[in-house]
């Protein structure tokens, strides 16, 4: 073990997190978006907006995340009319495409995880809210969304956590966050036991911390059962 | 265009099922390799040992919250050299270098690994103990207990989970194309950079995986069927 190289390495790797996590972030929020869309097109009953759905989440889930990131990143900007386009400055930029990938898969897996928390809100509480005399979008918002997000909730712990594993792609495509740094350092040095438990580290601190914090909001969301 | 994806020398179709095939064989041995380590760290979970409960944690919790890029950085850079070392132990002092298949064989069979150990256990678990018991009654100890009685119910138990490993395996396959390995993610970044159509191969490459996706999802609740023989459907609600 060469400890001395550990500890230089550790700061240098560290300069990775801001980069990490704000991709992260970014596409978590923005997926979070894109996957309540396909989770009510996904169960509605008009075979126009539930097949579209059932087929983006299908591919999505059906491919690898690498896969994915070439075709934003490469695939796309193969035609001239994309590069003509007003879309090329954000297409150009590996961290755009990165965001565009990430925010598209989370996308999908979250969608599957929304819709099975909208199927488990009771028809009672639904009746409930339409004998208040709520319509649709207050009924969606105050009465179905929270029940959605307390049941949830779980599984969308361990998305967030595939997410931020997920954001190591990126340093494929250039991005220098942890993986990327730490890639870098094992080549020149060739001590990937060392970088490994490095960037390891940071990786299960961060997963560490969103494991707790998600622990806190089930905690917050719960009903207290007194 | 379509010369570009033609048979023969002219086109890259063939290159294309081959990385296909090379897709399928990693993600199937590395399935296996992970079925290998799943059941000997289930029994280290499920032991009473202290010792060995810790490693089977240590090695799950590593695993699944690292990304698995890292996992394969470090065996392609270090499997060699562990290799050399081990081989040392055993009086071998050569040059040892390892095949990009058998790296990705190890890397992700050790991602895979830490999933199985998790959907075996789960199904060890929901083994009534009642079953243990009855085998006991029976005189059987130790190993065939576990051959003859608890086994059998593990594989019927743990083949719903054991599916969605391989889903997880098949696509984390696309990433040991870092090392080298042509198969389908690699040979259409090879295609593609000769060809100037990297739109084409990325949606051949898309489709494959979807089509292997869909052939193993059928195989998998074929057996589901073949497994669950003489079980009454359980109802939910």
């Amino acid at each position: 073990m060469r400890f001395e190289l550990m500890y230089d390495s550790f700061f240098k790797i560290l300069k990775g997190v801001p980069l990490t996590l704000e991709v992260v972030f970014i596409s978590t929020l923005l997926g979070f978006g894109l996957a309540i869309i396909v989770a009510l097109m996904r169960i509605s009953d008009n075979k126009l907006y539930s097949v579209p759905a059932y087929s983006f989440i299908y591919l999505i889930r059906g491919t690898p995340l690498l896969l994915q990131l070439y075709f934003v990143y490469y695939g796309i900007s193969q035609f001239s009319f994309v590069r003509e386009s007003f879309l090329w400055p954000i297409l150009r930029e590996p961290f755009w495409c990165g965001i565009i990938t990430l925010t598209i898969s989370t996308g999908a897996y979250s969608a599957e995880i929304i819709r099975g928390g909208i199927q488990s809100v009771s028809q009672g509480y639904i009746e409930s809210g339409k004998a208040l005399g709520l319509g649709r979008v207050s009924l969606f918002f105050r009465i179905v969304m929270p029940i959605t997000i307390r049941q949830a909730l779980p599984a969308y712990g361990n998305e967030l956590i595939l997410m931020v594993k997920a954001s190591s792609l990126i340093s494929i495509v250039t991005l220098m966050e942890i993986t990327g740094i730490a890639r870098t350092i094992i080549s020149k040095t060739y001590a990937p036991v060392e970088i490994f438990l490095v960037a390891g580290s940071i990786y299960l601190f961060i997963n560490f911390i969103i494991t707790r914090l998600v622990k806190y909001a089930e905690n917050r969301l719960s009903i207290p059962s007194t | 265009m379509l010369e570009a994806i033609s048979f023969g020398d002219a086109g890259w179709g063939d290159e294309m099922l081959m990385g296909a095939f090379w897709t399928v064989a990693v993600s199937i041995s590395s399935i296996l390799l992970g079925l290998v380590i799943g059941i000997i760290f289930a029994g280290f979970k499920l032991s009473s040992i202290k010792v060995l409960n810790l490693i089977a944690e240590f090695y799950t919790t590593v695993i699944r919250g690292v990304p698995e890029l890292l996992v394969i950085y470090l065996l392609f850079f270090g499997g060699g050299s562990a290799v050399m070392y081990v081989a040392k132990i055993f009086g071998y002092f050569g040059y040892i270098e390892l095949q990009p298949f058998v790296i990705g064989t190890l890397a992700v069979g050790a991602i895979s690994g830490a999933y199985s150990t998790e959907v075996i256990r789960g199904a060890v678990n929901a083994i009534p103990r009642s079953q243990f018991e009855t085998g006991s009654a029976l005189g059987l100890k130790g190993f065939r207990l576990y051959q003859k009685i608890i086994f059998p119910q593990v594989a019927r138990l743990a083949l719903p989970g054991i599916g969605n490993v391989w889903q997880i395996t098949l696509k984390d396959t696309a990433l040991i194309s870092v090392t080298g390995l042509v198969e389908i993610m690699r040979q259409s970044r090879i295609a593609s950079g000769s060809t100037h159509e990297p739109f084409i191969f990325y949606t051949i490459a898309i489709i494959l995986y979807l089509i292997i996706t869909r052939v193993s999802n059928v195989a998998f609740d074929k057996a589901e069927i073949k497994y669950s023989r003489g079980f009454a459907k359980r109802k939910i609600s």
